[in-house]
């Protein structure tokens, strides 16, 4: 009973935040809509005893998933009214689309065959004596091994190709290096100066600078004021 | 009257909000004095006195600060978003209560002993970003948004190695189970056979609890207080209470995970659970303290830089090497 009822508010809430994702204007609002969709899908996991299944739900879709979601929807500039304003132009492709994919769900739903056996596992969803967690560790990585591999294959070239696409040295900052700065020597930065009493800084040889290793030009950054790193040497004889 | 409260629905009702209560009363006391504890730590670092004034040794000044928070006015900014600007603070209190839900104070004392203890731990953590981004961006304030914005990028990246430090200790234990956790240090706590990851798991939770040397996202000489800048009164104050509150949470995880929940050193008073619980959780929050008095913080590509370059192959590489001295002693639990 309480099962039940569980089940029936967690899906009402589902469903009309999903509707909501669609259906609200303010993008921001959508994504957290989309969160709340999340939360609810990750209990309904939770009502059918899946609870491996719902933590991971939530962390991974909304700890991770769901902030860069948010991160990047907040910084957007969206102009609502211009997003409107195609809205007619863009509709005959749209609506033919999504009777395309319609009409193939319909498709593939009509050949659904369940098999004769997959009854009997609705809703059961661990072998008995054996937890949650250990029940999917087992399938995962014992019997279906080599796609479990394959999908790691799939991810790890999937992040290869994120990283290349977006890994330049644009040379338009510049970078702290730790291993340049630890591996200074004290004979590089100090030096004694013996100074005769009474004489200025310029009769005693004038100011030291440290030598500074001039820094390349940064691209596309015009500035005419004189600072940066590689200010200081101008002034060393 | 057992039977009323174990079998009947209303009955199970009735005795988890108990429950729920006993927990969380003596830790909002616990987070009251907390605030306390740490003017007075700051002030024994600087060589000052700190609160002394509110009762004798200053010891009714958090009641006083939360008397005054309460009489203040609640002043939304005319460009905020109302509704998420005041649900902001109220998740993030209400997150880091949630998540006592499954730590055992003692062996067998967890409100809800669920068999994915940890996962639900990780999960609630992960959730606390939503509260600042929420917040920076409904205050409509640029200062709050940029504190948004940092913080939701540094908990994301100190999260993976959080994880893997996670993944490590359940491998030595073959549960996700917290009082599995601690059972399973009934010879050594973790802290000793894992020490890098004792120190890795204590960085990041100092990173995930914004707390300093990470706490650019409230910066207060750069960006004013971050995420709160906008935020008065009873919405602050739970912004306050939120995090002080989560700071006694991450110790917990800590004590839990590395220096053996309830387990007294050397098996030494195994009666005195609770009291060696929270001796360790002290423990864990005075290196919170003591850290914020001690070190500058860090510039924000440092920080990247830590948890991504540093703190990432780290965690990974440990968590490979355990997983090989495991297999390769026969040492891995249920098996």
């Amino acid at each position: 009973m309480i099962t039940l009822t569980l089940f029936y508010l967690f899906s009402a809430v589902l469903v009309v935040s999903a509707a909501m994702v669609v259906s609200s204007r303010n993008p921001v609002h959508a994504v957290l809509f989309l969160i709340l969709a999340f939360f609810n899908a990750s209990a309904l996991f939770l009502v059918a005893g899946a609870e491996f299944l719902a933590m991971i739900l939530v962390i991974v879709y909304v700890g991770a998933v769901a902030v860069l979601f948010l991160f990047v929807v907040m910084m957007l500039d969206v102009d609502f009214d211009e997003l409107r304003s195609g809205f007619q132009r863009y509709l005959p492709i749209g609506a033919a689309v999504g009777a395309v994919l319609f009409v193939e769900l319909l498709i593939v739903f009509g050949g659904w065959k369940l098999a004769p056996d997959a009854v009997r596992f609705h809703a059961s969803p661990t072998p008995a004596g054996v937890s949650n967690t250990e029940a999917i560790g087992m399938l995962m990585y014992t019997d279906y091994i080599l796609l479990f591999q394959l999908a790691g294959l799939v991810l790890l070239v999937a992040m290869v190709g994120a990283i290349v696409l977006t890994l330049r040295d644009r040379k338009t900052s510049r970078h702290q290096d730790i291993s340049v700065q630890t591996s200074r020597r004290v004979d590089e930065t100090l030096a004694m100066v013996s100074v005769p009493l009474g004489a200025s800084v310029t009769e005693s040889g004038g100011f030291l600078r440290p030598i500074v290793e001039e820094p390349e030009e940064l691209v596309g950054h015009d500035d005419h004021g004189g600072h940066g790193h590689g200010h200081d040497n101008h002034g060393h004889h | 009257m057992a039977d009323f409260f174990y079998n009947t629905a209303v009955g199970i009702v009735i005795l988890t909000f108990l429950q729920a209560l006993a927990l969380l009363v003596p830790l909002l006391i616990g987070v009251a004095y907390l605030t306390l504890a740490e003017r007075k730590v700051l002030a024994a670092i600087q060589i000052r006195k700190g609160p002394n004034v509110v009762g004798p040794f200053g010891l009714l000044q958090p009641f006083a600060d939360a008397l005054k928070m309460l009489m203040k006015e609640t002043i939304i900014p005319s460009g905020a978003n109302r509704i998420l600007f005041l649900l902001a603070p109220m998740l993030t209190f209400m997150l880091a209560m949630l998540a006592w839900a499954v730590i055992p104070v003692n062996d067998g004392w967890a409100i809800a002993d669920i068999n994915v203890g940890i996962l639900y731990l990780f999960a609630i953590s992960s959730l606390g970003v939503y509260g600042i981004i929420i917040a920076g961006w409904a205050s409509n304030s640029k200062y709050a948004f940029l504190g948004a914005l940092r913080s939701a990028a540094q908990m994301v990246s100190y999260e993976v190695s959080m994880g893997f430090v996670l993944v490590t200790v359940l491998l030595c234990v073959g549960s996700l189970n917290l009082t599995d956790v601690v059972r399973a240090q009934q010879t050594v706590w973790f802290c000793i056979p894992l020490f890098p990851m004792f120190i890795v798991f204590f960085i990041s939770t100092l990173a995930e609890t914004n707390r300093s040397p990470f706490d650019i996202p409230e910066g207060e000489s750069e960006i004013v207080a971050g995420f709160f800048v906008e935020y008065s009164a009873m919405a602050f104050a739970l912004f306050f209470l939120g995090e002080y509150a989560n700071m006694i949470l991450m110790s917990g995880m800590t004590t839990i995970l590395f220096l053996g929940g309830w387990l007294g050193p050397f098996g030494i008073l195994p009666q005195l659970g609770v009291l060696w619980f929270v001796l360790k959780i002290c423990l864990c929050l005075f290196f919170f303290l003591w850290i914020r008095g001690t070190m500058p913080r860090y510039r924000y590509d440092q920080l990247m830089r830590l948890g991504w370059k540093v703190f990432l192959p780290l965690s990974l590489g440990w968590l490979v090497l355990t997983a090989g001295a495991l297999m390769a002693f026969g040492w891995l639990p249920n098996v």
